[in-house]
């Protein structure tokens, strides 16, 4: 196995993404699937800046005596890419809160079983009315 | 290991800790490969600004989860399944630091090579960013700003009587007070050196925004809550916000109008580096500008919801 070295950057990346996609789709908490997105997140920019790494070379900034930089191009699209993580999280965090105040509740069983509870309920109201026409 | 502990607990405020402690460990990752601007980001923005939202939805919520009821099972398969792929896939992969892969062959020459001397500043991360790849930057910027105003629509600044600014939930804390005193300027001192330093060393628009709004967060944290709003209206911050993106855009159009492309900055000045200079400078700040005001407003915006409870 002497490639290990060059690919364990890569392996751990397929080891927290698998981590995040676990959370999001085993978990029943809202605030919980946001952080595993995070984690998957966070894989995906391991990815890159790991794929834009040169060896011998140096932080995209031009010095004297410096040849060998890494690829700035990685480092650009994931600088943004965390930034505007930041925002969207942001945005699903206000979704969780909302629910919270209309269901009481982030878990997702609870909030399925409140829809449904609702759903029969206005079947309910609905076939009453329909035998409260036909008297 | 941080990531499993973080899957395993099951009080929240530990897992956003742990998520913390997480973001700061893949800052120190980024700055092992290379990727100083990046690492100066993640620390930023994972580090402080998501925790202190995490926290503040989860004071909204609960802090404990419920306990699991339904099997894992199907997702453990799920997983494993996908993971075992990517991992075959991964032996295909270039190597670490190959540099026949070819993130290193296509336009990473160029842009390495001739990028100091057209866009006319060393840190060639700033120059992609916003010179090269200036479209890819305006619409992420956009993006920002979309989720700034998604926020707005969903929760709202709530201005409500009980907001006593000065009385924070922490308490008095004389030490904190004084400590955070004596830290506030020197951190808006170092967001505007990022700011305007972008161009030579690491840092630029997103950072410095993050950075000067961490600021007030901090501000607000500790001297109770609404105190920062006293200094920061929020209804300037809704302008800020479309002032940043404005600059960004209206550079573009100042190009469009002097017979140039969108958001060519060689328009901007008769020496076409001295116009690119001018042109990332200017990027840069409406960046700065929108990422501030936008992520100030959705700190306001959960911790006003708090309190009004």
């Amino acid at each position: 196995m002497s490639f290990l070295p060059g690919i364990f950057n890569y392996l751990i990346v397929v080891f927290l993404m698998m981590a995040g996609f676990y959370v999001v789709i085993a978990q029943g908490n809202l605030v919980k699937k946001l952080v595993g997105l995070g984690l998957f997140q966070a894989s995906v920019f391991i990815l890159y800046i790991t794929m834009g790494n040169l060896s011998g070379g140096q932080a995209p900034i031009v010095a004297e005596g410096v040849t060998a930089y890494s690829s700035p191009l990685p480092h650009v699209l994931i600088l943004t890419a965390i930034v505007v993580g930041v925002a969207t999280t942001a945005v699903g965090l206000a979704l969780v809160v909302r629910i919270h105040e209309a269901y009481g509740s982030v878990e997702e069983d609870d909030i399925h079983a409140k829809d449904l509870k609702d759903d029969e309920a206005l079947l309910d109201a609905g076939a009453a009315r329909k035998e409260g026409n036909g008297e | 290991m941080i990531a499993v502990a973080a899957i395993l607990l099951s009080d929240l405020f530990a897992v956003v800790m742990l998520f913390g402690v997480y973001s700061l460990l893949t800052a120190v990752l980024f700055m092992n490969l290379d990727a100083v601007d990046v690492a100066f980001t993640e620390a930023a923005v994972g580090a402080g600004v998501t925790t202190v939202l995490m926290l503040s939805s989860l004071h909204l919520t609960k802090r404990w989860e419920a306990l699991p009821r339904r099997k894992p099972l199907i997702s453990l398969l799920v997983v494993g399944i996908t993971g075992a792929a990517l991992v075959y896939a991964v032996q295909d992969a270039p190597l670490l630091g190959d540099p026949s892969a070819p993130v290193h062959q296509h336009v990473t020459p160029r842009y390495v090579e001739q990028g100091a001397t057209e866009v006319g500043m060393p840190n060639l991360v700033t120059a992609v960013l916003a010179s090269y790849r200036g479209y890819d930057t305006f619409g992420e910027t956009v993006v920002i700003f979309t989720a700034g105003l998604a926020v707005m629509l969903l929760l709202g600044i709530q201005d409500c009587s009980r907001m006593r600014p000065g009385v924070s939930a922490i308490g008095d804390q004389v030490v904190l007070r004084s400590v955070v005193k004596v830290l506030l300027p020197l951190i808006l001192l170092f967001g505007l050196y990022v700011q305007f330093h972008g161009d030579f060393g690491a840092g630029g628009g997103f950072q410095a925004g993050v950075i000067f709004a961490t600021a007030f967060v901090l501000y607000d944290l500790v001297f109770g809550d609404g105190s920062a709003r006293a200094v920061v209206p929020p209804g300037w911050l809704h302008r800020l916000a479309a002032l940043g993106v404005l600059i960004y855009g209206g550079v573009g159009v100042y190009s469009l109008l002097a017979g140039r492309a969108f958001l060519d900055y060689s328009a901007l000045a008769a020496d076409p580096v001295h116009g690119q200079h001018l042109g990332v400078l200017l990027v840069e700040l409406g960046v700065g500008i929108a990422v501030f005001s936008v992520v100030l407003l959705i700190f306001y915006a959960f911790a006003g919801r708090g309190h009004c409870r």
